[in-house]
C-alpha cells in the first residue's frame, strides 16, 4: 500500500470565526470561518473543531473541509459543511447558535491519505453516501480551481431530492467544468420523471457510472461504514485493485 | 482552557464516565479503515513474527487456536473521538507468542492483509497490555472489525490495534506505519492525547 509524504501536519489550535453560513439541505449547513494563519490544504483533508463551555468544559469533531480556500479581507476562509447529527453534542450547536462573528477553535488541515493533489493526472470516481460528498466535493472544487484535466465521475447516493447537498452547484458544474459527470442514487424517493425505482447502490451503479479498471482510476469513497463496506466491496470484485481505492468512513460524529 | 465559544454548554457533565481527554462514550462499535475490507480464507491464513536477525516464527489458524487463550474485557478509544467502554475479547497474549522468539529489538511495525501497517514499541506488546483476538462478543471477530484476526493494544488509540493483522515485524529502529506516516502520533496514548504529531 502506497504511503504519503505529508509533512508534519499542523496541529496548533488557533481561533477562526464564521464569516458565512450556507443553508445546504434541511440538515446541513456550510459555515465559512475566517481562519488568518490558515498555512493551507489539500483536497480531502479534514480539521478539528473545538468548543468550550463557560466552565471550561470542551467538546471536540472533525469536520471535512468543503473546498478549496479562498482569500478575505481578514484573512483566508476555510468553509465545513456540518449535517446536524440527531442527538449531537457539537453539530446542533454549530447550526443552530453559532452566530456570525462568533469564534471558534480549529486546528488543521489534518489526514494525510484521504486526499486529491491536482497534479494527478489519472481519472477519478468519486463514490458519495450523504453527507460523504462533503471531501469529495472539495476534490471537485480543486479540480476546478487548478484547471485539472483529469476526468471525474461522482456517484452520489442520497436519500431523497431535497437531501442532495450543493445541488445547485453540482448542476452548475455538469454543465460548467468540462469532464465531470455525475449520477444519483435515490434511496428512498426519487424525483419526478426518473427511469427506475429507489434502491441502495448495487453493482450496476458502480459499474455503469464508474470508471472500468482498466483505465486505472483513483477512487474516492466516502460514507456511512455500510455504504462504505458495499461500495468498496463491489469496486473489488470489478477489479479495482485495492491500494487505488481510498475510503473515509463516517461514524457518528455527534 | 480555550476561549469560550457563546451559548455552547455541552452534554451534562455528571454522568460520565473517565474517558480520556477529548473522548465521548458510544454504544456502536464504528468502523475507520483507509481501504477495501480484505477478505482471509482461515486455510492460508498466517500469523508471522519476523526478528531483527532475520529469523521467522509462524502460526496457522489452527496453532493459534491450539495456544491458551485469553478473555481480556477492556476499553478502547479511536482517535476519531469515540471511546467503548467494556468489550470482550477472545485470542492469545503477545506474551505468549513473543515467548518463543529471541529478540533484543526495541520496536515492531504491525503489518496485515491489505497491506496496512502501524509501529509500537516492543514493550507495548508485552505484560499483558496486547493480543491477538479472534472473537468479540462471544462470536467470530467480523471481517469490518478486523476479522479473521486483529491486534488488541487497548491501552493505545485503536488504530495501533491493527485490523486483519498478518504478522509483526520486530525492530531496531523504530519505523512509522500507515497512519503515523500520514500525520497521526508516533506512540498515540489516549490520557496524554496523542492524536496528531506534535500533540
Amino acid at each position: 500500500m502506497a504511503t504519503s509524504t505529508q509533512p508534519r501536519t499542523p496541529n496548533r489550535w488557533q481561533v477562526g470565526r464564521l464569516v458565512e453560513r450556507r443553508v445546504e439541505t434541511p440538515t446541513a449547513q456550510t459555515l465559512v470561518l475566517e481562519v488568518p494563519d490558515w498555512p493551507g490544504h489539500l483536497a480531502g483533508q479534514h480539521v478539528d473543531l473545538r468548543l468550550t463551555a463557560p466552565d471550561g468544559y470542551q467538546a471536540a469533531r472533525s469536520y471535512s473541509i468543503a473546498g478549496p480556500a479562498v482569500d478575505g479581507p481578514g484573512g483566508p476562509r476555510v468553509e465545513v459543511t456540518v449535517q446536524r447529527v440527531h442527538d449531537g453534542e457539537v453539530s446542533p450547536y454549530l447550526i443552530d447558535v453559532f452566530g456570525a462573528g462568533d469564534p471558534v477553535e480549529i486546528r488543521g488541515p489534518l489526514g494525510g491519505w484521504f486526499i486529491w493533489r491536482s497534479e494527478e493526472t489519472a481519472p477519478v470516481q468519486l463514490v458519495a453516501g450523504g453527507s460523504g460528498i462533503v471531501p469529495l466535493m472539495a476534490m471537485i472544487r480543486a479540480r476546478r480551481a487548478a484547471a485539472n484535466k483529469a476526468p471525474f465521475r461522482l456517484i452520489y447516493s442520497v436519500r431523497t431530492p431535497g437531501d442532495v447537498i450543493y445541488a445547485d452547484e453540482l448542476r452548475r458544474r455538469v454543465r460548467d467544468d468540462f469532464g465531470l459527470d455525475v449520477a444519483y442514487v435515490y434511496t428512498r424517493e426519487a424525483p419526478e420523471g426518473w427511469r427506475g425505482e429507489p434502491h441502495r447502490i448495487g453493482l450496476a451503479d458502480v459499474n455503469t457510472h464508474g470508471w472500468p479498471p482498466d483505465l486505472q482510476p483513483l477512487t474516492y469513497v466516502c460514507g456511512p461504514t455500510a455504504f462504505v463496506e458495499t461500495v468498496a466491496d463491489l469496486l473489488v470484485g470489478l477489479g479495482h485493485p485495492s491500494r487505488r481505492v481510498k475510503t473515509e468512513r463516517f461514524g457518528p460524529t455527534g | 482552557m480555550g476561549i469560550v465559544s457563546p451559548g455552547f454548554q455541552g452534554r451534562p457533565r455528571t454522568q460520565e464516565p473517565a474517558l480520556p481527554p477529548g473522548q465521548y462514550l458510544t454504544e456502536d462499535f464504528p468502523v475507520l479503515s483507509a481501504g477495501p475490507t480484505p477478505r482471509v480464507s482461515l486455510d492460508t491464513w498466517e500469523f508471522v513474527i519476523s526478528a531483527e536477525n532475520g529469523s521467522e516464527h509462524r502460526w496457522s489458524w489452527q496453532e493459534l487456536m491450539a495456544l491458551p487463550q485469553e478473555t481480556p474485557t477492556v476499553d478502547i478509544h479511536c482517535v476519531t473521538r469515540w471511546s467503548k467502554l467494556g468489550t470482550s475479547w477472545q485470542g492469545v497474549s503477545l506474551d505468549t507468542l513473543l515467548a518463543e522468539v529471541d529478540t533484543g529489538a526495541h520496536f515492531a511495525l504491525a503489518h496485515s492483509y491489505g497491506g496496512y501497517t502501524t509501529n509500537l514499541p516492543l514493550d507495548d506488546l508485552r505484560g499483558g497490555q496486547a493480543w491477538v483476538v479472534h472473537t468479540f462478543d462471544g462470536a467470530p471477530l467480523p471481517a469490518e472489525h478486523g476479522g479473521p484476526a486483529r491486534l488488541l493494544v487497548p491501552h493505545l488509540y485503536f488504530w495501533k490495534s491493527a485490523k486483519w493483522v498478518r504478522g509483526l515485524r520486530l525492530k531496531t529502529m523504530d519505523e512509522p506505519g500507515f497512519w503515523e506516516t500520514a500525520g497521526y502520533h508516533d506512540y498515540g496514548d489516549p490520557w496524554r492525547e496523542q492524536r496528531y504529531q506534535g500533540d
